[in-house]
């Protein structure tokens, strides 16, 4: 015998619990240090930062933990933690030119100033399972160079001196726009677009980057330059009247160079796409340039003919944590809803049948 | 039910002064222009995009200490997300909750209207999924915000028009558009076309909130809201053919509860405290048990 449904607060507990027991897994294992995290799954703990929008590799690693290994998940977890985190300030901008590079290549020159740098990478690794890593084999340490590191100067600044490229839009006089302060409104300015493009997700991205390269909204990108490093943070403090450094974070930034055909007031030129996360993520800022250089179209006076190069489209569906927040209310109940369309079949239907029938009578007279 | 003791390292109602201010001012924006969605900067909440963000921010920055808070989804106040942002506000903000309709201050809803009328002081927040009634019809929101600007709302009337051209009659049962003061025409949220009728000149204060589309938009009390139709097919709303099954209540709104596999069913209301007030009250329906 039915009686209205009760008992929704103890289901949410024991699920929690139960979700807690499967979390933690078999005790006999020992649990996972955050630290184990950190270092030997950095990767993943980049993408977190990135994408959660906020740079802590403890709190990147304790989401995972949290999360079960759910890297949106544990994006969601952080993101939820940065928005109560108050904001005192905006960092001057970073100096990526004067980045300690762990890993700069460049795909147009065959060595330029700076060198190529390989750095940390699986490229040109051979994917075979190593089943020596089953156990812990002793590692050897990597080599450091001792010798002082020639500056590497920027690919666009080596372009720009003969004018082959487009030059730097002068950088913001006032505050930057801000996606989290400000409600979104569209048309977005290209800063604003590399700040959501800079969280969205990884995999959206790389999907909308792939297709420009199969065709829909092509820009023959070359790979111009992608390195990854430290920067200074500084933040200008006014009471001392002068930048003072607050950190150092890791990042990745690419800058793609692209055709560009010239109009009647530029003449023929390389373009630019430009990539620029948390963390050491090739894969991302690569994606990320591809969709920076098509969503310019507009600006460039291209056609708009691909889903790439629509700014609704690709900002408004980017963000991960947005995306599968709203996938997943599907499982929230609909009952009321789905009611209301059961009344509306059932009553087309008795129509449908009441018509079919009528009909049926005057074929048969 | 008493205050629970909250937890204090977050900022009352969990989200800090700033941002609240920036809320409420968008909801005294949207208060002004009734139906008119307002951006804000919508904030991530520790609960997911699509499971009610908009109406908990709205709740919290309107939310004071000596407030009662009712939260029901799908009119039921036990259903697992209603227990679940319930819950977080006795958390994080300590105050008073209860399932009674009649004593809450603030009712926080996805999907329904309590079937007994709001009073004046009671406001209702509703989450919402897609505040813009034109979305369907067209994508863009460049191109919806520019029709609302200009009341270009013919594609909306074609729309209901080829519904009854197809079906002889307007096949929109939740989320039916309404007008609001003869000006915009705003989403009602995913309530059933059933509870259209009490948002028009009710005595509370309407707010919606929308977070993951970035949008809060109000019905101050005493508005004018009026459900889109034609001269010769007017708005009507749901019937049901029979009263619930538990406290015998008609003309209210009841959810279909499969019993078995032999295809036996029930009507049971689906505002659970109305249900449970009428049957405290000694009302039965045909299932409902002796007294």
């Amino acid at each position: 015998m039915y009686v209205a449904v009760k008992g929704g607060e103890a289901a949410i507990d024991n699920a929690h619990r139960l979700l807690a027991d499967r979390r933690r897994g078999d005790r006999d294992v020992p649990a996972l240090t955050l630290d184990q995290i950190a270092e030997q799954l950095a990767l993943g703990v980049d993408r977190v930062m990135s994408e959660g929008s906020l740079y802590d590799r403890r709190l990147a690693a304790l989401a995972i933990k949290q999360a079960r290994g759910d890297l949106i998940e544990a994006i969601f977890l952080l993101r939820a933690y940065r928005t109560t985190l108050p904001r005192f300030g905006y960092s001057e901008p970073v100096d990526t030119g004067a980045m300690l590079v762990e890993r700069r290549i460049s795909a147009c020159y065959k060595d330029l100033p700076g060198g190529q740098l390989l750095g940390p990478t699986f490229d040109y690794t051979h994917r075979l399972l190593d089943e020596v890593l089953d156990g812990d084999p002793a590692v050897d340490v990597g080599l450091q160079r001792t010798d002082a590191q020639e500056p590497a100067t920027h690919i666009a600044d080596i372009l720009g001196a003969e004018g082959l490229i487009e030059e730097d839009a002068p950088a913001a006089a006032s505050e930057p726009g801000d996606i989290n302060q400000t409600p979104m409104e569209f048309p977005l300015s290209r800063a604003t677009r590399l700040q959501a493009l800079s969280r969205g997700d990884e995999g959206f991205l790389l999907a909308l980057g792939y297709s420009t390269q199969r065709g829909y909204a092509r820009s023959h990108p070359f790979a111009g330059e992608i390195r990854i490093g430290e920067v200074d943070v500084e933040l200008f403090v006014p009471e001392l009247g002068f930048a003072v450094p607050v950190g150092r974070v890791q990042l990745t930034e690419c800058q793609m160079v692209n055709q560009f055909k010239g109009s009647a007031k530029v003449p023929p030129q390389f373009t630019r796409g430009y990539g620029l996360v948390f963390g050491q993520s090739e894969r991302k800022a690569m994606a990320v340039a591809l969709c920076d250089r098509a969503l310019r179209a507009e600006e460039l006076g291209e056609e708009v003919v691909a889903p790439p190069q629509d700014q609704e489209f690709v900002i408004s569906h980017c963000d991960n944590v947005q995306a599968t927040g709203f996938v997943e209310h599907l499982k929230l109940p609909h009952y009321v809803d789905f009611q209301a369309e059961l009344g509306l079949v059932r009553n087309m239907r008795a129509e449908h049948e009441a018509m079919s029938g009528s009909e049926a009578r005057e074929a048969a007279e | 039910m008493n205050a629970q003791q909250r937890t204090s390292t977050y900022n009352f109602a969990y989200l800090d002064e700033q941002t609240k201010r920036m809320i409420r001012r968008a909801i005294l924006k949207a208060i002004a222009i009734p139906g008119y969605q307002v951006p804000f900067a919508s904030r991530e909440m520790p609960m997911p995009y699509g499971w009610g963000t908009g109406g908990v921010q709205v709740t919290a920055a309107i939310l004071g200490p000596n407030d009662v808070l009712k939260v029901i989804d799908q009119g039921a106040d036990d259903t697992t997300n209603a227990v679940s942002i319930r819950k977080f506000f006795e958390r994080v903000a300590g105050i008073a909750t209860t399932t009674k309709t009649s004593h809450a201050t603030i009712i926080q809803t996805r999907h329904r209207i309590p079937e007994v009328p709001l009073t004046a002081g009671q406001v209702l927040v509703y989450q919402v999924p897609n505040p813009e009634p034109l979305r369907f019809l067209e994508p863009r929101e460049t191109e919806t915000r520019k029709m609302h600007a200009l009341e270009e709302y013919g594609l909306m009337h074609v729309k209901l028009y080829e519904d009854i051209a197809r079906n002889g009659h307007i096949a929109t049962t939740y989320a039916y558009p309404v007008k609001i003061e003869g000006r915009y025409v705003m989403d009602p949220s995913p309530t059933p076309k059933f509870d259209n009728p009490k948002m028009h000149m009710s005595d509370a204060l309407q707010l919606f909130g929308a977070g993951r589309e970035k949008r809060i938009y109000a019905l101050p009390p005493h508005t004018q809201v009026v459900s889109l139709d034609f001269e010769d097919h007017p708005f009507e709303v749901q019937r049901f053919d029979k009263p619930c099954a538990l406290c015998g209540a008609e003309q209210v709104y009841l959810d279909e509860v499969i019993l078995d596999d032999r295809g036996n069913r029930m009507f049971v209301c689906s505002d659970t405290d109305h249900c449970e007030s009428r049957r405290a009250k000694g009302y039965r329906g045909e299932l409902g048990g002796a007294q």
